[in-house]
């Protein structure tokens, strides 16, 4: 087997380049860029099924939800050797529902505080047009989520971090018994609930200036993905009617030539070809709404990478205070030592109307303070080793999330250049063909 | 007065005068060409003189296999006609263009230039140049009718139109209207019998017209009383015009549902154009906050842009060409009901004083009174000329909406053209990007 899973050698699965043709319609366009990571390299992942299950939930009330079927093939098994004649040795596989995937994502979030985690498909159909129903048992929209769940375990799988995670690949592989290992880790202790607080201002001196503007960035990104979505849901609309409306050319087609002699023939193929034209804005639809997914996942992007930055933020206020606080210990014991009072403090206060304390209480009193100080210095130097260590993988991991982000998009943008030519070609052997029967007239 | 050497069609040699048949002769015969039928080569670009229809000429039989020819010469050239290719069987060439507005201190109108060619001997001169306005129009089309009452007359486009709601001096309307009454009288001048009206010849002929526009009232009063007088109630149709009549109601309501359909088109189209216009805005303020992807997502905006563009002109062209003719066509079969409906009551008349004769009569010897005799002959004229005029309509009919319909395809095809090239360009700017990028890395 390959040596260690630092390496990260890129295998582009650059799937668009050739496909100008008529097959990428029935090819799934992946462009994710798959990393070769340790895991993907005896591991094959998919996730193949989707399968609605009743049940009671945890309030034990009857409910109706859909499970994933995650299919994995170990590589290089000496089992897995095809017997002669015989059929490839069967996958294991594992269900899991969509609350699965969120709890591992959570996990996830909470155990690599500077990694970028990937996004999980939306929960709810959200940037509908109006032919696509907002419905969860939607056939077309589950299927699509069933896209975006592969999607996201493969993603995870060719993270160079991620990948080597224990419960990662429990989850994998393990469908009894995983939800108990993920509890039994305790992350949700480390969850920091100020985090969950969306309005809180951690008033941070010194942030780091690249963490502020990849914050800005990121909200802007955001903005503008979803003005894209909202625009391309309402365009997609229009276009649909544009086609539809033409499929009544048909049928008044078809009636008129009932009444036409010479004309009748030509105008009739040439209905048929209107009825072709209008059905095909369908599978052209279709086709883009993958590209909306693509972008789709992107704009969920921008929240993991605002959560890091905020994450960034914390430690560096938690670093802030944390030597504010050893600051104040110091200036404390200045003023005992020396007796000047600078701060004012109500011990100062008493002090001075109760007469001053004994040499004793003070010595007791500095002793204390040397030892908050002691113990505040090495505070404030694991909180800086942390912030430190923070904005170093942190940073790495978004240059490989800015690399990722430029190809993915660009290799978006070319698949939905595909699609709009295929919509122009196949609007040209229509109308041609339209043409030829009305010039048969 | 003829133009050149004297060129007749092989089918007819030149005839003296006393044997031509009288255009409204109730032969199945119908006219042959006037004796100098001459070519009038050398086209002037200027007037453009091709006719917009095939001309048919001599019996029903040879003009059907006129008309082939015809159309295999229209078919041969790609969408104009030819002015060089039916020339023997065209005598008089009109065009209406160069559309001049007026302001006066009573109106403001519009009026376009006229002009005729001609080797015919009923014209003077061998061309003529006039102004004409729509009233003028107008005033040649109600002549026609009321002297020409067994045939078919072309219709004008709408006479008035809203004001506040269409402008009636924008560009597009004024070339809409002129195309329009540029079609009418080409069909016209195309007519075997109308183009030899007098009026016609007045019309593009006279300096002014204004003298005759009294007598325009006068001669709608006539046709009503003509009406009025006639009084008799059709008992039964003939089959064939039966069939005629609801041909005409089951066309003129699939137009209309066309014409419906375009419409809706459009407007959907319009909503289209809208969103497409925010969505390319989008993809370049998105640019503006990437690096690597600007040129890309710039690349993008400016394909939307193209395809907004594309799809605005065939917009206009549906709007400006397709539907005027779809119009056009359905006034033009109001025209046929009411030619329809002359018929019914020509032969009304002529089977009401039939009867009542035949109740007068002493015996079987008395011959048919003279006026019942002319009443059939009117009715029979009338029949005859209508279903020539039939024919020829229902070929034109051919020939216009395959030009209409495919005219139609074109400009679809077009659109998409445009967009093809768009997006395959962006998409070599892609790609050439992406090669870059891998050969520097891999050094």
């Amino acid at each position: 087997m390959m040596a260690d899973s630092g390496s990260s050698e890129e295998i582009a699965v650059i799937g668009n380049t050739d496909l100008i043709s008529d097959e990428s319609e029935n090819n799934l366009i992946n462009t994710m860029v798959e990393r070769e990571t340790a895991l993907l390299r005896k591991m094959e992942i998919n996730v193949t099924e989707a399968e609605k299950r009743s049940g009671k939930n945890t309030v034990n009330m009857q409910e109706t939800y859909t499970v994933y079927l995650i299919e994995t093939r170990l590589y290089n098994r000496p089992a897995e050797t095809v017997p002669e004649g015989g059929t490839p040795a069967v996958p294991d596989t594992l269900w899991r529902r969509y609350s699965e995937f969120e709890l591992l994502r959570t996990y996830l979030l909470v155990t690599y505080p500077y990694i970028i985690i990937p996004p999980l498909p939306e929960k709810r159909a959200e940037f509908v047009w109006h032919k696509l129903s907002a419905d969860n048992l939607d056939p077309d929209f589950v299927e699509r989520r069933r896209v975006g769940l592969e999607n996201f375990l493969l993603r995870v799988a060719s993270h160079p971090v991620l990948s080597n995670d224990k419960i990662f690949f429990r989850f994998l592989t393990e469908e009894k018994g995983w939800r108990e290992a993920v509890l039994e880790t305790g992350f949700q202790d480390k969850v920091d609930s100020r985090l969950k607080s969306l309005s809180a201002m951690f008033r941070v001196k010194n942030p780091d200036k690249r963490f502020t503007a990849l914050k800005q960035y990121s909200d802007e990104l955001n903005t503008v993905i979803s003005h894209l979505l909202r625009v391309r849901a309402r365009v997609a609309d229009r276009l649909y009617g544009v086609y539809k409306v033409h499929g009544n050319y048909g049928r008044v087609f078809s009636e008129w030539s009932a009444i036409e002699k010479e004309m009748g023939d030509g105008l009739q193929s040439a209905g048929h070809h209107m009825d072709t034209y209008a059905a095909s804005i369908d599978d052209i639809l279709e086709e883009e709404e993958h590209y909306a997914d693509q972008v789709k996942e992107y704009l969920f992007y921008t929240d993991a990478v605002r959560s890091v930055c905020r994450k960034h933020e914390l430690s560096q206020y938690d670093l802030e205070m944390a030597a504010q606080d050893l600051a104040y210990k110091k200036q404390q014991k200045e003023e005992l030592a020396t007796g000047i009072v600078r701060v004012f403090s109500l011990k100062g206060m008493t002090s001075k109307l109760f007469g001053q304390e004994s040499q004793e209480q003070r010595e007791i009193r500095l002793a204390a303070l040397e030892q908050s100080i002691q113990e505040g210095e090495e505070t404030v130097k694991e909180k800086n080793a942390e912030c430190q260590e923070f904005v170093r993988t942190a940073w790495e991991d978004i240059e490989r999330f800015k690399e990722q982000k430029d190809k993915d998009l660009r290799e978006a943008l070319i698949s939905y250049a595909v699609v709009q030519i295929s919509m122009c070609k196949k609007g040209i052997q229509v109308w041609s063909n339209a043409k030829e029967c009305f010039s048969k007239m | 007065m003829s133009v050149g050497a004297p060129r007749g069609l092989a089918s007819s040699g030149q005839k003296p005068i006393a044997e031509i048949l009288h255009p409204l002769s109730a032969t199945e015969e119908l006219l042959s060409p006037g004796p100098d039928v001459t070519v009038t080569i050398g086209g002037d670009k200027e007037a453009g003189l091709t006719n917009g229809t095939p001309v048919e000429m001599s019996s029903p039989a040879s003009a059907s296999s006129l008309f082939n020819r015809l159309q295999l010469d229209d078919d041969l050239e790609a969408d104009a006609r030819d002015p060089y290719s039916s020339t023997e069987t065209r005598d008089l060439f009109v065009t209406v263009d160069d559309p001049k507005k007026h302001v006066s201190t009573m109106e403001t109108y519009i009026t376009y230039r006229v002009s005729t060619k001609t080797t015919r001997i009923e014209f003077d001169l061998p061309e003529y140049c006039v102004r004409r306005r729509y009233q003028d129009f107008d005033w040649l089309r109600i002549k026609l009718e009321d002297s020409q009452p067994t045939h078919l007359i072309p219709p004008l486009p709408e006479k008035f139109v809203m004001k506040g709601v269409v402008d009636r001096f924008s560009e597009e309307f004024v070339e809409t209207r002129m195309k329009a009454l540029d079609k009418f009288l080409k069909r016209v001048a195309d007519h075997p019998v109308l183009s030899f009206n007098p009026h016609l010849n007045v019309f593009l002929t006279a300096k002014d017209l204004n003298k005759r526009q009294g007598l325009a009232l006068l001669s709608k009063v006539g046709e009503s009383v003509r009406h009025v007088a006639g009084g008799y109630k059709l008992r039964t149709r003939p089959a064939e015009f039966c069939a005629m009549g609801e041909y005409l109601d089951t066309f003129s309501q699939k137009l209309g549902t066309i014409d419906r359909i375009a419409q809706r088109i459009l407007k959907e189209q319009s909503e289209y154009l809208t969103e497409l216009r925010e969505y390319g805005t989008v993809y370049s303020s998105w640019a503006g906050s990437e690096e690597e992807l600007r040129r890309p997502l710039e690349g993008v905006a400016g394909c939307v842009t193209t395809c907004s563009g594309a799809l605005e002109d065939l917009s206009e062209n549906m709007s400006q060409d397709f539907l005027p003719v779809l119009r056009e066509y359905v006034l033009y079969i109001e025209s046929m009901k009411n030619v329809l409906r002359k018929r019914d009551q020509t032969q009304a008349e002529y089977e009401g004083r039939l009867e009542a004769a035949i109740l007068r009569k002493q015996d079987d010897r008395t011959p048919m009174p003279a006026e019942v005799e002319k009443c059939q002959d009117k009715a029979e004229c009338f029949n005859a000329d209508l279903k020539a005029d039939w024919d020829r309509w229902q070929s034109n009919k051919r020939q216009d909406f395959k030009q209409l319909l495919t005219g139609m395809a074109d400009k679809n095809i077009n659109y998409y053209d445009k967009c093809q090239a768009a997006w395959e360009s962006l998409i070599t700017l892609l790609q050439d990007k992406q090669t870059e990028d891998k050969t520097s890395e891999t050094n």
